[in-house]
């Protein structure tokens, strides 16, 4: 725990380094990040907006990494997932939970081929789930242009969603984009942890994800297990399609996702791929997210790339946290 | 660390101080491109400059980090006292729209969206008509009877240009072809130079000899990719025949730089107008660059020929076919 903190701090701090490259002062970078993220009810909603997707896509990446699976997948996943949220709600008259439900089908569905290909024919989880993003971008964006695209405008978007299906933002954070669908992530964060820590069938996963041979001399399914790993990753995945469909946009608009699916794997990093750990780790890559929107404003020469530097140091510098850990924190504590 | 805090704090409430008198305060959100894209959001970065030495306005310019940012941006130019706030892009019409509907006592412009509102004015071009000019020099220019189109993605405003010059190419040789392809089907097919370069390479190794890129930043590729096998390209947006000179035949312009001033300089003046404008040949909205680095491409025959074309259009003789409302020109 304290390693990981001390390698999230030494991230931030490294990056804001590289702000004096370019003649900014980091502690006024770092002034501008906080404020733009907590300032106020309006910037700590928008905070908490950019955090929820990033739950459920550092959840994506954790369950199956629990398993010792890589998936690179959550960014296809959750446009399928946005993708069938979008027509379940404009096309079909059926009740609030079934466009949930269809949503997190569509992503699991979408994780399935990556997942039996890894179970039965040796392929490489990392490199399907990378080309079925592909896949899905294309296929999303050829249904959404072809068949259900919204006339009304020159954006490329599906057709609006029935008003029955929408979420209204919450009073309390003053017009920032959050709703109550947004205790969906944390709730559904709760049950992964259940499911992993306290279930036969998260144990399993661990093991399996630590050891492969004594997961198979343990009698353990390897194939399904594998499978059902990836599966619920996908699914977990396309549960980003609820909130940003039914909480946000009230639509499925092409290319949403600024590659929140790629963000999940530094979540999960940071989470320790514990589900509580997420939810916090979520917090922070969101409320780095919602400041770095800001820098453009208020700095001159500060652009929002300033988020890729800072997720690039923080990912280097958990990979390193025992190498930081022993080097130089202990250092001081001695 | 308090002081220091507390020293740019003092430092932020002067500037707002000074955002609250003196010159017109402008401010602007670029489409995901960003302005380094030498195209579409760079011409409005240029007409922002413009404002900023001829008019003294005081101009902001920022990018945003997602879809989901528009709103926010818009929001914080809205609330720190700016005058004019002026959105680039299409997919920022309903944050717009959200915008302006709250605030009505601020102007706002939008470039590429349509939006009815008293304090909106929406500026759409008609690309068709440009890029109908462009397929024409393209076909005249084409010595293999095969042209190329390779656009960022299968979007409708994309679909636009490529229906403009196919039917430009087609009016003047009936029997030409066209190669249409994209980048690709995410968001980064509009900063993919690499890809593109590989796409144009591949166009002209099927014949092409010409290509027209709608591509934003990707078109850099595309460039590179002419002057690799010695072809030719057109730039889009901006005129981009300086990029490199003697491959690129014509820039099909999009006047967002003149938009942008024209908008700056109505509000200074105090007599901004709102409303819907399609600027086409005849607004001098849409063109193609003609100039000292493309002008021994430019033959004086085809400069007659498409100065023809552009008065017919201008004058509504000729109809050039618009993928907005439906039209075709053949399979």
């Amino acid at each position: 725990m304290i390693k990981t903190v001390f390698a999230l701090f030494f991230g931030i701090c490294s990056a804001l380094l590289v702000t004096l490259v370019a003649g900014e002062s980091p502690f006024h970078i770092a002034w501008v990040l906080t404020h733009s993220a907590f300032g106020s009810r309006y910037d700590f909603g928008m905070t908490l907006f950019y955090a929820s997707p990033l739950i459920f896509t550092g959840l994506a990446v954790a369950i199956p990494f629990r398993a010792g699976l890589f998936n690179i997948g959550a960014e296809g996943q959750l446009t399928m997932g946005a993708l069938a949220a979008a027509l379940v709600g404009a096309f079909w008259d059926v009740p609030f939970g079934i466009g949930c439900l269809a949503a997190a089908v569509a992503g699991g569905l979408w994780a399935l081929p990556p997942a039996i290909l890894r179970a039965y024919g040796r392929g490489h989880e990392v490199i399907h789930t990378i080309m079925m993003n592909f896949i899905a971008a294309g296929v999303a964006s050829w249904l959404t242009l072809s068949f259900f695209r919204n006339p009304e405008t020159q954006n490329p978007e599906t057709m609006p969603v029935v008003h029955r299906f929408l979420f209204q933002p919450i009073a309390f954070f003053h017009e920032a984009p959050v709703t109550w669908l947004w205790l969906l992530g944390p709730c559904v964060a709760l049950l992964c942890a259940f499911v992993c820590l306290s279930t036969r069938w998260g144990f399993e996963l661990s093991v399996l994800g630590q050891s492969e041979r004594v997961a198979h001399a343990a009698g353990i399914a390897l194939k399904r297990r594998r499978i059902e790993a990836l599966v619920v990753g996908g699914m977990l995945a396309g549960l980003v399609g609820v909130g940003e469909v039914y909480g946000n946009a009230g639509c499925f608009v092409l290319g949403f996702s600024p590659g929140l699916g790629f963000m999940g794997i530094a979540v999960a990093l940071l989470g320790k791929k514990h589900p509580l750990g997420i939810i916090a780790s979520a917090l922070v890559f969101g409320a780095l997210h919602k400041g770095t929107s800001d820098l453009d404003f208020e700095t001159d020469r500060m652009t929002r790339d300033m988020s890729c530097v800072l997720q690039a140091a923080i990912i280097l510098s958990l990979a390193a946290e025992d190498i930081l850990y022993s080097k130089i924190l202990r250092r001081f504590i001695t | 660390m308090l002081v220091f805090a507390q020293k740019i704090m003092g430092a932020l409430c002067l500037m707002l101080h000074a955002w609250a008198d003196g010159p017109l305060h402008v401010g602007v959100v670029l489409d995901k491109g960003g302005k380094d894209d030498r195209s579409f959001n760079a011409a409005a970065c240029v007409g922002m400059l413009r404002a900023k030495n001829e008019l003294g306005a005081d101009v902001k310019i920022v990018e945003a980090i997602d879809d989901n940012a528009f709103e926010h941006l818009l929001r914080s130019f809205t609330q720190r006292s700016y005058d004019l706030i002026i959105s680039v892009g299409v997919a920022q019409t309903s944050a717009m729209k959200k915008m302006a509907q709250k605030f009505p006592e601020k102007h706002f412009m939008i470039v590429d969206g349509e939006i009815k509102a008293p304090n909106v004015r929406s500026v759409l071009f008609q690309e068709q008509e440009g890029s109908f000019l462009v397929g024409a020099i393209a076909a005249m220019t084409s010595q293999s009877n095969k042209i190329g189109f390779l656009g960022g993605m299968d979007i409708p405003i994309i679909r636009r240009f490529e229906m403009g010059y196919r039917c430009g190419a087609r009016f003047v040789r009936p029997k030409i072809q066209v190669l249409t392809h994209f980048v690709g089907v995410t968001a980064d097919a509009w900063n993919n130079p690499p890809k593109a370069k590989e796409i144009a390479l591949t166009q002209y190794q099927m014949g092409a000899d010409v290509i027209f890129g709608a591509a934003g930043a990707s078109g850099a590729g595309i460039f590179d990719a002419a002057e690799h096998v010695k072809k030719f390209a057109i730039g889009v947006d901006s005129n981009q025949n300086w990029v490199k000179p003697g491959r690129i035949l014509t820039s099909m312009e999009k006047r967002v730089d003149e938009v942008v001033f024209a908008a700056i300089k109505d509000a200074q003046k105090g007599h901004f107008q709102a409303g819907v404008f399609h600027l086409g040949l005849a607004q001098k909205g849409v063109g193609y660059s003609l100039d000292t680095y493309n002008q021994a491409l430019i033959t004086p025959t085809i400069k007659k020929e498409i100065d023809t074309l552009s008065k017919a259009i201008i004058a509504g003789t000729l109809k050039v076919p618009d993928f907005y409302v439906g039209d075709s020109c053949g399979p």
